[in-house]
């Protein structure tokens, strides 16, 4: 599903590699961690894999295709397979829920009607049912991520990206985050989740990649924080 | 259908937003615009004068007064053999002064002050090409009985030189106000995308293509120029009014009159300048400032 070949991205004027050379293959219907402490290059593999950034060395191949090669045309649309979650939620303020959701859906040229199906029921699956109507700050930051993954998972995309979703959560609402997501890993769905915090990582029980100073120190299948 | 009507709202919402930057693009554009189609105007009209004139335009050989029947018809013949001269017709001194008299039939004084008698004879030469004066000039002008040669072409070139220097001064204008415009435009596109820089954010994050992103914004600029473009049509046809079919009646009789169809002419003409300038402005703007 997603291959890292020999990776290396150095950003321009840093005196190190954030990506040293680091190879890993994640397999469809995988639930896959990457820890490590901030600076380690975690966050670089979320850009690469969207395509916001490109490697100086080394392959990344998405959904069996080669994402370094790609043009610059067809990247929107390969965006469209996959969903994306952040720290900072990323909704828009002006908007409700369900606008929120209904809007990634109308950019990318699904009909209204379309969205009237959709977008409820997807509201329903993150657990949102009764607040489709209620704008992000009407909502707590748990019930804004769970806007957030629905954005993401509307599109029944096949990876879903999270890059540190529970840090700006407290810890019960980072698990009910975590059940979310679990619950959509099960769908069949790919995720690949950046993240510091230990708690979750040793409840979940999954594949853990330790990245340090940009390279792989661990990959250990049912690994804990360590 | 769905994403048009996105598209079009966006586009009102994104200039109304804005109104004070919109209307000041949409003023220089104007200006602009109007120059253009003034300078635009000014070419046709100064074409339209030269096929006008130099189907008419004759040289003149004033011949001595004490000229002889002899030199007289020896012009006639040299001119009617010469290969420049395209026709050839005398002007008796009495046909000279039925001429003048027609010509100032306002000025009774100034007519009765000239005898008949008084006002040389000539020949009106038409030349096959009216820019061989100089040749027609150097071979006739020391014949025996010519007083002088005078080209009114001259005359003519001189008018047309006034009616260049303003086409160029107008034009001149035009791309200063351009270069406002344009910089007026880039800064609303900027203005525009950092207020929308959420929608684009998710919108490139959900994979939106790169045209739909763009789009509003480009459109925007472009609905402004084609306003600008309107305004300074409405401008040119009330200049045509008010200033050349009224104030300066006098001055355009004496020229070719401006059509209303030439005015219509402008009327795509600046609405397609306005309109791609301002797309293409927009587009370059959002090549530095919505990076994929």
């Amino acid at each position: 599903m997603i291959q890292l070949e020999h990776v290396t991205k150095t950003y321009p004027k840093a005196s190190r590699p954030s990506l040293d050379e680091v190879s890993c293959g994640i397999e469809k219907g995988e639930f896959v961690f990457f820890i490590g402490p901030s600076g380690s290059g975690k966050s670089t593999i979320i850009k690469l894999l969207l395509h916001e950034i490109t490697p100086n060395q080394g392959r990344v191949v998405v959904n069996g295709r080669d994402v370094t090669s790609m043009r610059s045309w067809k990247i929107p649309h390969f965006r469209r397979s996959i969903g994306c979650v952040f720290q900072d939620f990323r909704l828009l303020p002006n908007r409700t829920a369900y606008e929120n959701v209904a809007f990634a859906l109308e950019v990318i040229g699904k009909t209204k009607a379309v969205a009237r199906r959709v977008v409820p029921e997807v509201l329903e699956l993150v657990g949102l049912g009764g607040k489709e109507h209620r704008y992000p700050h009407e909502l707590s930051g748990g019930e804004q991520q769970r806007v957030a993954v629905a954005r993401a998972f509307v599109n029944r995309p096949l990876i879903l990206l999270a890059d540190e979703p529970t840090g700006n959560l407290d810890p019960d609402t980072s698990i009910e985050i975590m059940r979310l997501l679990d619950r959509i890993n099960r769908t069949g769905t790919t995720v690949v989740m950046v993240t510091h915090d230990s708690n979750i990582v040793n409840q979940m029980r999954r594949r853990v990649v330790e990245i340090e100073s940009g390279r792989i120190v661990r990959d250990q299948a049912r690994g804990v924080y360590g | 259908m769905q994403r048009a009507k996105y598209v079009l709202s966006e586009v009102m919402v994104g200039l109304w937003r804005n109104v004070t930057m919109t209307i000041a693009m949409i003023i220089t554009m104007a200006v602009s615009l109007a120059m253009l189609g003034a300078s635009g105007l000014m070419y046709l009209q100064v074409n339209s004068m030269k096929d006008f004139y130099y189907d008419q335009i004759e040289v003149a050989i004033f011949l001595n007064n004490d000229v002889t029947d002899q030199q007289r018809s020896a012009l006639d013949a040299a001119l009617h053999g010469d290969p420049l001269v395209a026709q050839v017709i005398y002007e008796s001194k009495e046909q000279a002064h039925e001429k003048f008299k027609t010509m100032y039939a306002d000025a009774p004084d100034l007519v009765n002050a000239v005898k008949p008698g008084q006002l040389p004879e000539s020949f009106r030469v038409r030349l096959k090409n009216p820019e061989q004066f100089e040749q027609i000039n150097e071979k006739y002008k020391n014949n025996e009985g010519v007083e002088t040669i005078v080209d009114q072409q001259r005359l003519l070139d001189k008018i047309f030189n006034i009616l260049g220097a303003v086409q160029n001064m107008a034009l001149l204008a035009a791309s200063v106000m351009a270069i406002a415009a344009l910089l007026l435009v880039g800064n609303t596109i900027q203005v525009a995308a950092y207020s929308k820089r959420r929608e684009v954010a998710v919108m490139k994050l959900v994979g939106a293509s790169n045209w739909f992103i763009q789009a509003p914004f480009v459109l925007e600029a472009v609905v402004a120029g084609f306003i600008g473009s309107i305004i300074a049509f409405v401008a040119l046809v009330l200049g045509k009014w008010f200033l050349l079919d009224g104030s300066l009646r006098d001055l355009t009789e004496l020229l070719t009159p401006l059509g209303w169809s030439d005015v219509l002419l402008m009327l795509p003409l600046m609405a397609g300048a306005g309109a791609v300038v301002s797309a293409v402005t927009a587009w370059v703007t959002l090549r530095f400032y919505l990076r994929v």
